[in-house]
């Protein structure tokens, strides 16, 4: 029986005719073919997110970002009149890699007056012109103006950056965000700057571990170690029932309760818990800038249950923003690598702290939420070669997992258009809408 | 005392000594020593800590926290790095998170102390 009430046609699923309830094949998360295909459709045609502005502190305050699966390296710079714009990262001469330290392959970051070539010498202004080229008379027929370094599309939501490697972008971040866009703004990203960030490699499908983190169906099975034994055994027993989910095709969203944060019994968690009054929700105590009196952005809490304790947001096609009620907020964000594996990074972010005290209540939700990932990680691994043996090809999904058929279904809608459909066939509205 | 120790604790916390090495400066560092560790040593450590856990987090919010003196931010780091001893420790009985294998995480930025 649920506990918290399903849309009227009786599961969140069928919610959306046409996204079915039936088995889903897997194929979508190793064909090498089909890969390459979302990298065409999907990666190069998207605006994906590459950071935030508070990593852009100052004019000529800059940042690599290394995108293999497209051969590409991006450069993204502060100009000296503050705009956040992003180049190619490669010289207008004889194609060297503009900035890299060390390892051409690695990313890097730092502050400039100029772009300077490490080979030649040519130097670009910030806004990416040519200024400079070494021995320029010994050239023939050199159009400086004509020699800027080529721009990659670039925008700001929030504060967070993206860049668009379609050099006609089919939309403005704004519209490829909608309605999130504006459903999300106003949250206080920009005061939550004290920030761990994290990567690893995984060997698995990029869609693979977005599956593992818009479904909380698992969580009381694979983590169930991490309570104590009699929580345990009571969420084992109980399972996972989202409040709302939501689809805003490509993009979607899973609203979780919470609740242990503080908790009503302090023998519901871990002694160090108590102590530190953190844990895996963050810490108990919330910052000012997230008082229980501020109002949140309209899409968050959507059924506006008092126990409300996280939103899961899907920003297509790779960024994942999470809502916690404890004031706080988590990024994902899955880089496909190839058919079977991926970088996966993910950033904490908090309001600074203001003593010792506080500081130590982030490290433990650091330390926490590193405990779950690792076994998040390994599991993946562990799916994907057996999805690619094929002994199995087509896997069952319930109610509570309908964020993964949505996203494998809208990969499949953008992988058939060719770049962003102009509608979905589960959505209402759609000319499809209904159909089953 | 703890003239020769690499991190000098607050006098008050002269208990910690023994487990000054814990008091690393990065994650990855402190992550490290809980994998080198053995459930005994991680124990030892724990059950020093926890007790004084309180008193120790007390004695650091006497300080601005972006200006510690050395033995206030050392016996802090102690803290961070019981962090990471508490899960081998209340949870798994083991030094790795079961089942994770492989898997590792680079930390990429970390906020300073």
């Amino acid at each position: 029986m649920a506990h918290f009430p399903k849309p009227a046609e009786g599961s969140w699923t069928e919610h959306y005719p046409g996204l079915g309830t039936g088995p889903v094949s897997y194929k979508d998360s190793y064909d090498p073919d089909y890969w390459q295909q979302e990298i065409d459709a999907i990666f190069k045609k998207e605006w994906l997110c590459v950071g935030r502005v508070e990593r852009l502190g100052r004019a000529g305050s800059y940042f690599t970002r290394e995108f293999p699966w497209a051969k590409r390296s991006i450069l993204v710079v502060k100009d000296r009149e503050g705009t956040v714009r992003a180049f190619y990262n490669v010289c207008r001469h004889r194609g060297n890699k503009l900035v890299w330290d060390d390892f051409p392959n690695e990313e890097t970051s730092g502050v400039c007056r100029q772009l300077t070539c490490k080979y030649h010498g040519w130097r670009y202004d910030l806004d990416g012109s040519l200024v400079f080229i070494q021995q320029e008379s010994e050239f023939f027929d050199v159009d400086k103006d004509s020699l800027g370094l080529v721009p990659v599309a670039c925008d700001v939501w929030e504060g967070f950056i993206f860049v668009n490697l379609d050099p006609e972008p089919q939309q403005t971040l704004a519209e490829a965000l909608a309605p999130l866009a504006d459903g999300l703004a106003g949250y206080p990203f920009g005061e939550m700057t004290q920030t761990y960030e994290v990567r690893s490699e995984i060997d698995s499908n990029w869609k693979l571990f977005i599956d593992a983190f818009v479904e909380f169906y698992h969580a009381p099975v694979l983590h169930q170690r991490q309570a104590t034994a009699e929580e345990s055994q009571k969420l084992a027993s109980i399972g996972f029932e989202g409040l709302h989910y939501e689809l805003f095709s490509p993009h979607s969203m899973v609203s979780s309760w919470g609740g242990m944060s503080p908790p009503k019994d302090p023998s519901m968690v871990k002694p160090i818990e108590n102590l530190l009054r953190s844990g895996l929700f963050g810490p108990w105590d919330k910052p000012a800038a997230v008082n229980d009196n501020q109002d949140l952005p309209p899409l968050l809490n959507p059924s506006k249950h008092r126990a409300w304790g996280i939103d899961s947001f899907v920003l297509w096609p790779n960024f994942m923003i999470l809502f916690w009620e404890t004031g706080w907020y988590l990024t994902y964000t899955y880089w496909p690598l190839g058919p079977s594996k991926h970088l996966f990074e993910t950033t904490l972010n908090f309001v600074p702290p203001e003593n010792a005290s506080q500081r130590a209540s982030q490290e433990f939700a650091f330390s926490t939420f590193k405990e779950y990932a690792f076994q998040d990680a390994n599991t993946l691994e562990a799916t994907q070669t057996m999805i690619e043996s094929e002994v199995v090809d087509t896997f069952m999904l319930n109610d509570q997992e309908i964020l993964c058929r949505h996203h494998h279904a809208a990969v499949r809608e953008q992988v058939k258009a060719g770049g962003r459909p102009a509608s979905y066939p589960w959505m209402p509205g759609s000319e499809n809408g209904g159909g089953g | 005392m703890s003239d020769t120790t690499a991190a000098p604790l607050p006098a008050d916390f002269a208990d910690l000594d023994p487990f000054a090495d814990w008091a690393l400066d990065t994650w990855r560092e402190r992550y490290e020593k809980r994998l080198d560790s053995t459930m005994d040593e991680m124990q030892a450590f724990y059950d020093a800590m926890m007790p004084r856990l309180s008193e120790a987090l007390e004695y650091c919010d006497s300080f601005d926290l972006h200006d510690l003196p050395d033995e206030a931010r050392n016996l802090l780091l102690l803290t961070f790095s019981l962090c990471e001893a508490s899960f081998p420790v209340e949870a798994w009985r083991q030094p790795r998170v079961p089942d994770s294998g492989s898997a590792d995480l680079e930390m990429v930025r970390e906020p300073p102390l």
